[in-house]
């Protein structure tokens, strides 16, 4: 039990003077997500996603190329946001919280670079 | 994690609540099931039903808890004061909606009322819930004109009638605790996040033409907790039982955190 007031309780450990910085990045990276999302839904439909062949192609239209290596990193970046701050909500065991931070954030770089490396390789690799 | 179930010992379904019939030829009966706790006597909670005859009861919710308490139960526990929704005292949950039993009307509740405490605080005793946090996160934001040019010696500070709309709204705030105890970041971390009600106080001095602390107060909410825990759920703008809109008075306070970047 605290005998800490209820007033030094509610400041706590002062404002972060931070914040904002989050919530907008994760305003942009969704804005920027809504039309790379459909474009990325309406091409797959657009073409035969069983075809090896068909999806490589596609892969390797520089206008696609681009395009795919922008959503990739956006939205692993957003995802990363998000889980961010499901974790903040729910997880409030300090050591708990720490570790499942820095493992999200790991998680996504290496799920990023992957997709990166993944378009590169299929754009610029020789083999079909 | 937090904690999304009650403790074992607080679940009221586990312990029998005592039922007090109507009087004999009461026929306009309607059951009022309401939480019990004591917490001092170290019983677990329970619901009790009341059977109440509305012919002889008044049209509010309010009435109903008054009449048990004159009639059938003094010991049942609740705050109220003005019986006209202006002092926000009798702030609780009926009928599974966070609203003031003095502005709710029976005939609103379907079938048997309901009536718990507002959701997710400590209970001193039965209805009434300890708002001692939710009034520390009020002060916290103090609400209270703060300026630095001295007040004019002959008059009082003037503010134009458009900016003086801007404060109506968030104004008319009764600290009773609906939106924050509606809210389910409030649930979860009501150590941190300050809740619609104390953000809403503190909007309603941000957009004062008059105020002259706008920077102190947002510098104050920039943080993830304080501020941002807010995810435009929006069930405080559902249960405010003065029809404001905390909700967008936070999307306010956002805005203007970007708008003083770029």
């Amino acid at each position: 039990m605290s005998l800490r007031s209820p007033m030094g309780r509610v400041l706590g450990l002062g404002s972060a003077k931070d914040g904002t910085s989050h919530w907008w990045s994760t305003r942009v990276t969704s804005l920027a997500l809504v039309p790379l999302c459909i474009w990325f839904v309406v091409s797959l439909y657009g073409i035969d996603v069983s075809d090896h062949a068909a999806v490589v192609h596609f892969v390797r239209q520089p206008i696609n190329t681009i395009l795919l290596l922008v959503l990739v990193p956006i939205a692993c970046y957003h995802s990363m946001l998000g889980t961010q701050e499901i974790v903040e909500d729910y997880q409030h065991d300090k050591g708990r919280k720490v570790l499942a931070l820095i493992l999200l954030q790991f998680l996504h770089t290496l799920v990023a670079v992957s997709g990166l490396y993944a378009v590169l390789k299929v754009a610029f690799g020789s083999s079909l | 994690m937090v904690e999304l179930t009650l403790p074992k010992n607080s679940r009221y379904k586990d312990v029998p609540g005592r039922v007090h019939k109507a009087a004999v030829g009461a026929r306009n009966v309607k059951a009022f099931r309401i939480y019990r706790f004591d917490p001092s006597i170290g019983e677990r909670p329970r619901i009790d039903t009341f059977e109440i005859d509305l012919d002889s009861c008044g049209p509010m919710v309010l009435d109903a808890l008054l009449k048990i308490k004159n009639e059938v139960d003094s010991s049942l526990t609740f705050r109220r004061s003005c019986r006209e929704g202006i002092c926000g005292s009798c702030a609780m949950n009926i009928s599974g909606k966070n609203s003031l039993a003095c502005t709710t009307a029976i005939g609103e509740c379907k079938g048997d009322v309901n009536i718990f405490p507002l959701p997710h605080m400590e209970v001193i005793k039965d209805l009434v819930p300890d708002l001692t946090n939710f009034y520390a996160q009020y002060a916290s934001v103090k609400p209270w004109l703060q300026t630095r040019t001295p007040a004019p010696p002959d008059s009082e500070r003037l503010q134009s009638k458009d900016d003086q709309e801007k404060i109506d709204g968030p104004s008319a705030c009764i600290l009773c605790a609906c939106c924050s105890t509606s809210c389910p970041s409030y649930w979860w971390n009501s150590d941190r996040y300050l809740g619609p009600a104390a953000l809403l106080a503190s909007y309603r001095w941000i957009v004062d033409s008059r105020d002259e602390a706008t920077g102190e107060r947002l510098d104050m909410l920039e943080d993830p907790f304080r501020l941002y825990r807010c995810h435009t759920i929006m069930n405080c703008t559902e249960a405010c039982p003065k029809d404001l809109n905390p909700a967008k008075a936070i999307a306010e306070i956002k805005k203007l955190m970007v708008e003083r970047r770029h």
